[in-house]
């Protein structure tokens, strides 16, 4: 029993990590079409978030609440900046974004390995020390910590989305940029608060992938291109199959890795995310418009 | 001056997600003829265009020769003889005019022709060019020409490309005055070997030009006829014409 | 009314002025350089030689396809490997197993898939024909579905990146993360005779200058046209009758064969191939160069990677730490102020075309 329960239970910790990851990519990048190849590095910018608020507040259960906030805003504010010193001049050529963001990644990661203290991790929560017992598997309650937190930004993201006239600039904007702007939308001010919210969400899942994992410089890389494809696989200006992909990948690649190995399960799940898009391809291509221009 | 070919079309349906774009249309486009393709905004127009040439997904039938164009993918309609124009004039900007009509001439040449540079000027190419009358411009970047002579430009490729059956849409909206009656011109020298279809707005031009109408509207067909007929016609005088004289049919 | 013989002239004065351009980078590739170099520098521009074949495709693939392949490591691998087997096979001797995985299991059998590779000859031609294969079904799949843009540009990479894990996780198979390395012989040459590294030197630049004529010729040639033209309007071009997908395909797999040369010939030049060589990172690197040199012209994307790998050495060596941030800036700076890369220097300090950029 529990070599059936443990794959499935890490599994969607994985996923849930993954999913505060692509929550953040299906806003910069489901609704602006942006590719951004540093969001990854904004979840190391969280995981250092998190290693700050420890030098401060010494009570670990305190800090990482404390954390929390503070990885939104720092990261955040990495994505404004970023959004208002290179994205801005960029919105026409996607393609383009995704290589400077590339440089800004590579940067990035090169600030991190230079300053973090190598090899110490943030020390863990005393509240989220113990395992829960499920069917006799010991499910470490950080684990649990890092569901309920995706489950808050996905909650939280979908409100935004829905019930707030921001919500309604977002989607406006994202339809009719001309339209919006004679209503008297500010775009550009949609643009920044989308990109600041997106790249916030990334400093959230920072926090959680600290705990769960180590904090390394590669923490990025290993998220980024797989977040992407939950995106995609999810089918873009929607959170539910963003939600499903996240938690299947999540899931089936610890299976798999049960199976095999780590580097082998990470093979296949993304040889069947590939597949699957070949086989629904939705989301991938829109080409109902009448004009070819 | 009728020939032989024609598509004929029956019950074509466009359903985009319940909203039916072209609810069972029924018409045959016949060789030698100009056909227009008249009706107000949303009356499913240019949706028909797009269903024949493989832009968007539509059931029923469409025959042409021994082919039925609603199972073909856009490039095997192009290569059985029907091509098409755009709304908004799309040539190949930073090619010449000659590049762009060279480039349509796909159906000339085997595959392994593809990988040699062109050498002077192939005798389908200068033809049309002459026929579009854009001979004087051919080695200018088609991105500065104007708005007009790029629809020319368009119809040369068609030409290029050996189209028998041509779908022209709003081709001569924006034009002036001379381009328009050039235009008319153009397509009563191209029409006696083709099967010509125009989506237009311009009643003034559909009189001059049209050898049989098409009236559509919210997605069927409202009545055919000649220009006198589809005038005289009550149910088309209150859906289009009676709103055309108020000049709200532009957009 | 136009100037039309003018302009037919200079067209005319381009393609083979590019000609000219290419005999002379021929000359001091292949001769002037072994004159002047080292067998250090030599060995080393050997090196950036290779990533200027990967290059050269990525500039066909991307610059004029518009098809941005982040995922060039995968058949820059397939070369490598290819390669890298048959030199390890060889510096094993006939019926001889890989030193490596002796050490993990002396009774091993030689795994099924490395025994055709003691063949030269099938060796080279896997360099060649396992690339066609490889991309011509990963792009039919993927352009006849329409997927371009960002997302086969993501695709792509996560396909580097797959590979990379893979080759990482099967250790006793493919040397895992220290990769192969330790190679003797060349063909039967003795790589460590300095002559015979002078001739493989001397084959990678002849390799890099056939595969500049032959995107010479493509750009030339009425593909090339079509190629462009798809690029800028990909659903227009299928209403003159030609399916996109096949005319991205053939530049996708002419590029993949580029790549997998560029890797075949690294191996024996750099002495060790591994997944650092293919994943991510270096997939960008690659794609680095030819940003740098200008994506969509003939010179750019090779002296663009001659150059990024030149200064990778040089700036490595002196800032150990500072150089990944010279290369960020790069990135940002080229991506936002140059997309076109140094190639469009010299037309945009003439000003000839600063009409049609300000139209772009």
């Amino acid at each position: 029993m529990e070599s059936l329960i443990a794959p499935l239970l890490n599994g969607t910790a994985d996923g849930a990590l993954l999913l505060i990851a692509a929550l953040g990519l299906a806003l910069t990048f489901g609704q602006m079409g942006v590719i951004n190849m540093a969001h990854g590095e904004f979840l190391l910018a969280g995981a250092v978030s998190a290693y700050w608020t420890q030098g401060v507040v010494s009570n670990t259960n305190i800090s990482i609440l404390l954390a929390l906030p503070v990885a939104f805003v720092f990261a955040g504010l990495l994505g404004l900046v970023l959004e208002i010193t290179v994205i801005q001049w960029m919105y026409d050529r996607p393609l383009d974004t995704l290589l400077a963001t590339v440089g800004v990644s590579l940067g990035l990661q090169q600030l991190f390995l230079q300053h973090y203290p190598s090899g110490v991790p943030v020390k863990k929560p005393s509240l989220l020390d113990g395992q829960l017992d499920v069917f006799g598997y010991a499910w470490p309650l950080r684990q649990i910590f890092t569901i309920c937190l995706a489950l808050v930004c996905l909650a939280g993201l979908a409100a935004l989305l829905r019930y707030t006239t921001f919500g309604r600039r977002i989607r406006a904007t994202v339809q009719n940029r001309p339209l919006a702007e004679t209503l008297g939308i500010a775009t550009r001010s949609v643009d920044r608060l989308t990109f600041f919210i997106g790249s916030g969400l990334a400093g959230l899942g920072g926090v959680a992938a600290s705990l769960i994992g180590g904090t390394n410089s590669q923490l990025g890389t290993r998220y980024i291109i797989l977040a992407f494809l939950v995106v995609v696989a999810g089918g873009l200006g929607q959170l539910r199959g963003t939600v499903i992909a996240a938690w299947a990948v999540g899931v089936s690649t610890a299976y798999f890795a049960d199976w095999t190995t780590g580097s082998l399960a990470s093979v296949i799940t993304f040889g069947l995310v590939v597949v699957f898009l070949q086989v629904r391809p939705q989301g991938l291509f829109t080409i109902r418009t009448r004009g070819l221009a | 001056m009728t020939g032989q070919n024609y598509l004929e079309v029956q019950g074509l349906t466009v359903d985009f997600d319940g909203f039916k774009a072209n609810e069972n249309v029924d018409v045959t486009f016949l060789q030698g003829r100009i056909h227009f393709l008249i009706g107000p905004n949303g009356a499913g127009k240019t949706t028909l265009v797009d269903a024949l040439t493989g832009l968007v997904h539509g059931t029923g039938y469409a025959r042409y020769g021994t082919k039925d164009l609603l199972t073909l993918k856009s490039h095997q309609i192009t290569r059985a003889g029907v091509g098409r124009t755009f709304q908004t004039a799309t040539v190949f900007e930073e090619l010449t005019v000659l590049q762009n009509l060279d480039i349509a001439g796909g159906v000339h040449r085997r595959a392994r022709g593809m990988v040699l540079a062109r050498r002077g000027v192939p005798s389908y190419v200068q033809e049309a060019m002459e026929t579009v009358g854009l001979a004087d411009h051919r080695d200018r970047p088609a991105g500065i020409l104007a708005h007009g002579q790029k629809q020319w430009l368009e119809i040369g490729m068609l030409l290029v490309q050996d189209a028998q059956v041509m779908f022209l849409d709003e081709t001569v909206a924006g034009m002036s005055h001379d381009e328009r009656e050039e235009t008319g011109a153009l397509l009563r020298r191209i029409a006696p070997t083709r099967t010509i279809v125009v989506i237009e707005h311009d009643m003034d031009f559909v009189r001059r030009y049209a050898d049989i109408v098409t009236v559509l509207h919210a997605g069927k067909v409202l009545a055919e006829g000649t220009v006198a007929e589809i005038q005289a016609n009550p149910q088309v005088q209150e859906v289009y014409l009676g709103r055309s004289t108020e000049g709200v049919e532009h957009g | 009314m136009s100037t039309t013989p003018v302009e037919r002239a200079t067209t005319f004065a381009r393609s083979w002025g590019s000609l000219v351009g290419i005999g002379v980078l021929a000359l001091l590739l292949i001769v002037v350089a072994p004159a002047v170099l080292d067998e250090f520098r030599l060995n080393n521009l050997g090196k950036y030689c290779c990533w200027a074949i990967v290059a050269v495709g990525i500039g066909l693939s991307w610059g004029r396809g518009g098809m941005l392949v982040l995922g060039q490591g995968v058949f820059f691998a397939i070369g490598a490997y290819a390669m890298a087997m048959h030199l390890t096979l060889e510096t094993a001797g006939p019926d001889g197993i890989p030193v490596f995985m002796i050490l993990y299991d002396p009774l091993a059998p030689l795994p099924g898939f490395w025994v055709p590779f003691r063949s030269p000859i099938f060796t080279l031609a896997a360099v060649v024909l396992v690339p066609i294969l490889v991309a011509s079904v990963l792009g039919f799949a993927i352009f006849k579905r329409r997927v371009k843009g960002a997302y086969f540009a993501i695709l792509s990479q996560a396909l580097a990146v797959a590979l990379a894990y893979f080759i990482g996780g099967t250790i006793k198979l493919t040397g895992g993360d220290t990769g192969l390395s330790d190679f003797k012989s060349f063909f039967g040459y003795d790589l460590a005779d300095p002559v015979n590294r002078r001739m493989i030197y001397t084959i990678t630049a002849v390799v890099l200058v056939l595969c500049m004529l032959v995107v010479w010729q493509l750009y030339r040639s009425r593909f090339g046209e079509l190629l462009v033209a798809t690029r800028d309007a990909e659903e227009r071009v299928r209403f003159l009758g030609y399916d996109p997908a096949n005319i991205k395909l053939v530049a996708f797999v002419v590029s993949a064969v580029m790549a997998s040369i560029g890797g075949a010939l690294f191996v024996p030049i750099v002495g060790i191939i591994s997944p650092k060589e293919i994943g991510a990172a270096a997939s960008i690197l690659l794609i680095a160069g030819v940003a740098l040199g200008g994506r969509a012209s003939l010179f750019g994307p090779a002296l663009g990677a001659i150059l990024l790998g030149y200064g990778r050495s040089t700036l490595s060596e002196r800032f150990e730490n500072g150089w990944i941030y010279i290369l960020a800036l790069m990135f940002i700076v080229v991506t936002l102020l140059l997309p076109d890369g140094l190639a469009s220097i010299p037309r945009r300090l003439s000003g000839v075309v600063t009409s049609r950029r300000r139209t772009a």
